[in-house]
């Protein structure tokens, strides 16, 4: 029960489970509840194994579960990158 | 699993204690129906409770702060330009420092301070005026050099900072946590909040509502509080009563956990920014778009990030080498003089407004919890008055105090 799930926020299987039936029962309030998600690879190693676990604790099958909305960048980018690009962006040049 | 210890609703442990309760257990009735599971709602159900007021439902249709209180900086400042908006900020300041005690949940309050850059001439000179109104009333703001500035973030780029304003006790706090605080206490204490039903009208009888219809069934009230935020005017249509609220995206992104270097939030009125570093080390800000539409839009753009890379680099050079690991967006309710509506309405006797904070509704929720709550217990609020806060101000639209310290 003590497996790590969230491996960027070191969360574990217990703490997931004891959340869902505390209320938290959707990834979206996991992820404000524990952060489980919000860590670098945001959630992508641990997404399908918290769906896995909502499933089985809610008794929903998975897809009735909502999967969080996909939000860029799609891996962790400098901000200098965006910076540079904003520089030669001809859309921008309008602004004071 | 933990399922028989969550049965014991009446006493719960902290441990087990069930935040929020299933269809079955709904009455049919209750004295107040809070819609609305973000700060406010949850705040007041807190506030009413802690006044002996528990025959109450907080009604979310999606996730306790599913709205702009889970997706906002957290952010809380006391430095505004009206006497109204810097009282409403310092009452929530004095609970934000005893809250985590109370409640018994960490809420990761950080009293790093607010260093407000000025840009340009007008910003500055507005800037002395709002420093003297707010010492006027008790604030331990200053008016400083850029050199200040610079010495209270040395990571600072000066260039073109005029002046600055700098105030020690504002600071950030986590709006998930503070809203689940709010709302396991309020439930120990026997309030029923329950996620994932809808309010899809009401029965109105007279200048009453009757009861709101919800899709888990009626459900009566004698009070109804529209806790609704970006969705308050159209959750207030369906009772027949106007609202001038206006929705409006505003994006904001975060970065990877860095090591700490920035104390105070950093904000810039002109140039519309604002961002800090979280106690877990990300950094977490966002720019205002002046060609933003009115929508329900919460999709992300790549006009935001660039435009929010390019200032916060420019203000914080260093920044360029860190990671952002995402963008997302949230709708401020936005009201034409960006003050919040609080209070009655002309067209229902138990309808009450809790809504239009217009982008600061998290840092001064926890004073308008206590003055919703004292309307309702007692029909008037004691710590401070509402009256101009009401939706009436509209009708003559008398925009003479309008609140300019917005931003993001």
């Amino acid at each position: 029960m003590s497996r790590i799930i969230c491996r960027c926020e070191d969360v574990t299987e217990e703490e997931i489970v004891e959340a869902i039936h505390m209320g938290f029962d959707t990834l979206e309030a996991l992820k404000r509840h524990l952060r489980v998600g919000t860590g670098p690879c945001q959630g992508r190693t641990c997404t399908p194994l918290i769906m896995g676990i909502l499933a089985r604790e809610t008794g929903k099958k998975p897809e009735e579960l909502s999967l969080p909305t996909h939000r860029p960048p799609t891996r962790p980018l400098p901000i200098g990158a965006f910076a540079e690009f904003a520089e030669g962006d001809p859309a921008l040049e309008e602004e004071p | 699993m933990s399922s028989d210890k969550a049965n014991k609703m009446d006493e719960p442990t902290h441990k087990t204690a069930r935040l929020t309760i299933r269809k079955e257990e709904l009455r049919d009735r209750y004295r107040v129906v809070i819609i609305g599971g973000g700060v406010s709602g949850c705040g007041l159900a807190y506030a009413l409770a802690k006044m002996g007021v528990t025959d109450v439902l907080v009604l979310e249709r999606k996730y306790l702060t599913a709205g702009a209180t889970g997706r906002c900086g957290g952010g809380i400042r006391q430095q505004w330009a009206t006497e109204e908006n810097i009282r409403l900020a310092m009452g929530s300041v004095k609970r934000f420092e005893v809250l985590a005690d109370e409640l018994g949940y960490d809420i990761e309050y950080v009293q790093g301070g607010y260093l407000i850059l000025n840009y340009d001439e007008k910003e500055d000179k507005e800037s002395k005026k709002k420093v003297a109104l707010q010492n006027r009333l008790g604030l331990d703001s200053r008016y400083i050099s850029p050199e200040e500035a610079k010495e209270i973030v040395p990571e600072l780029n000066t260039e073109g900072v005029i002046s600055a304003t700098f105030c020690q006790t504002d600071g950030h706090a986590n709006p998930f946590w503070v809203t689940e605080g709010y709302a396991l206490a309020a439930r120990r204490m026997g309030t029923h909040i329950i996620t994932g039903v809808e309010a899809l009208g009401f029965k109105i009888d007279g200048r009453r509502i009757a009861s709101v219809k919800t899709s888990a069934g009626e459900i009566g009230a004698e009070v109804v509080v529209n806790a609704a935020g970006a969705w308050s005017a159209e959750l207030a249509r369906k009772a027949g009563v106007w609202l001038p609220n206006k929705p409006y995206r505003h994006e904001i992104l975060a970065t990877e956990p860095y090591k700490h270097f920035l104390d105070p939030m950093i904000i810039s009125f002109s140039k519309g920014i604002y961002f800090s570093q979280t106690k877990r080390g990300e950094i977490v800000g966002g720019i205002g778009d002046p060609h933003e539409p009115s929508s329900y839009n919460m999709k992300s753009s790549f006009r935001f990030v660039e435009r929010m890379a390019r200032e916060m680099t420019k203000i914080v050079p260093l920044l360029k080498n860190v990671n952002i690991v995402r963008q997302w967006a949230g709708l401020y309710d936005v009201t034409p003089d960006a003050r919040p509506i609080l209070g009655h309405v002309p067209e229902l006797d138990n309808f009450i407004q809790m809504n239009g904070y217009s982008g600061h509704g998290f840092m001064i929720g926890p004073m308008v919890s206590r003055l919703i709550a004292e309307l309702i217990v007692y029909g008037e609020t004691k710590t401070m008055p509402i009256d101009t806060l009401s939706v009436t101000r509209f009708k003559d639209m008398d925009l003479s105090e309008v609140e300019s310290s917005v931003v993001g």
